[in-house]
């Protein structure tokens, strides 16, 4: 089976995640094998993928975790104390 | 997250219920990064995420014994934070102006950046301050259903029934949005990620 561009490219999300029925995976790793467009396509999203879901993107603010946990220390208390 | 590590979970939960309160500050040291991105996915600044943050975990401790033991503790979690957030958005804009007429996930297709080559960026490159602004950026300017689907199942790692149960949305919806998500990420990323990582000639200014 042969399948254009702008049908492999509905395909990627489920590429990536490895949840494509095996018929179709076939068919989409075969045009990729030939289609210089499609393969940086998915490469370049497999790559922003791992890029933004480096810990270093989102950091947590300094002293988030410290604040956090003397307020539930107080709320805590407080329950202990009711 | 394995099935020892949910009955460790049950078990803390138990033992909370039962008057040892202090363990709760265990209970939930994993998940103050996820609560935290979300709430910043919505709030868009720190202060008001870490505010939300703070509520929400506030909150799941005074409802701790509405948890059903049947449910994941970082869905419900992660739903508390979620109507935290939006609650909180309402109240700061009362008039909100998203579409309500269609349903988004019918809209189209997304099509991605066209590109004939793609060379490799790796991690080292997040080091950098301006790529992780862009990063960050691009993930804030997807529309607010995507945004959360892709930070709940990409940035977050939990897989497509906890992403679909934390957001009471279908598992055909977090995969239709995850798709649109990742491909407009491609296409506002890709073409921005290859200039800033080209190999720059450099110029002095002599005059």
């Amino acid at each position: 089976m042969v399948i254009e561009c702008k049908h492999v490219w509905t395909y990627i999300s489920d590429y990536l995640d490895g949840t494509l029925s095996e018929e179709i995976r076939v068919t989409v790793q075969k045009h990729l094998e030939h289609c210089e467009l499609c393969s940086a396509i998915l490469d370049s999203t497999r790559n922003i993928l791992v890029l933004t879901a480096d810990d270093r993107v989102f950091e947590l603010p300094v002293g988030f975790s410290e604040r956090l946990h003397q307020r539930l220390e107080e709320e805590l208390k407080q329950k202990k104390g009711s | 997250m394995t099935l020892q590590e949910q009955q460790g979970e049950a078990e803390l939960i138990a033992a909370i219920l039962a008057g040892e309160t202090q363990l709760y500050h265990d209970l939930i040291r994993p998940y103050e990064r996820p609560v935290y991105l979300l709430a910043l996915s919505y709030m868009k600044n720190e202060t008001d995420a870490e505010d939300v943050t703070q509520e929400a975990f506030l909150k799941a401790f005074r409802h701790l014994s509405s948890f059903r033991a049947d449910a994941k503790f970082s869905t419900w979690l992660i739903s508390i934070a979620l109507n935290e957030a939006r609650g909180r958005l309402r109240r700061q804009t009362a008039a909100r102006t998203e579409s309500l007429d269609k349903d988004p996930d019918e809209e189209g297709a997304v099509s991605p950046a066209l590109l004939r080559d793609w060379r490799e960026i790796p991690s080292e490159a997040v080091e950098r301050g301006e790529i992780r602004d862009l990063l960050r950026k691009a993930v804030e300017t997807l529309p607010e259903i995507y945004r959360e689907v892709f930070l709940l199942r990409d940035v977050e790692e939990l897989n497509i029934n906890e992403t679909a149960e934390a957001l009471n949305i279908s598992v055909s919806a977090v995969k239709v949005r995850l798709h649109r998500a990742r491909l407009m990420l491609q296409k506002y990323l890709a073409p921005q990620l290859k200039s800033v990582t080209k190999p720059k000639r450099r110029w002095f200014a002599w005059s």
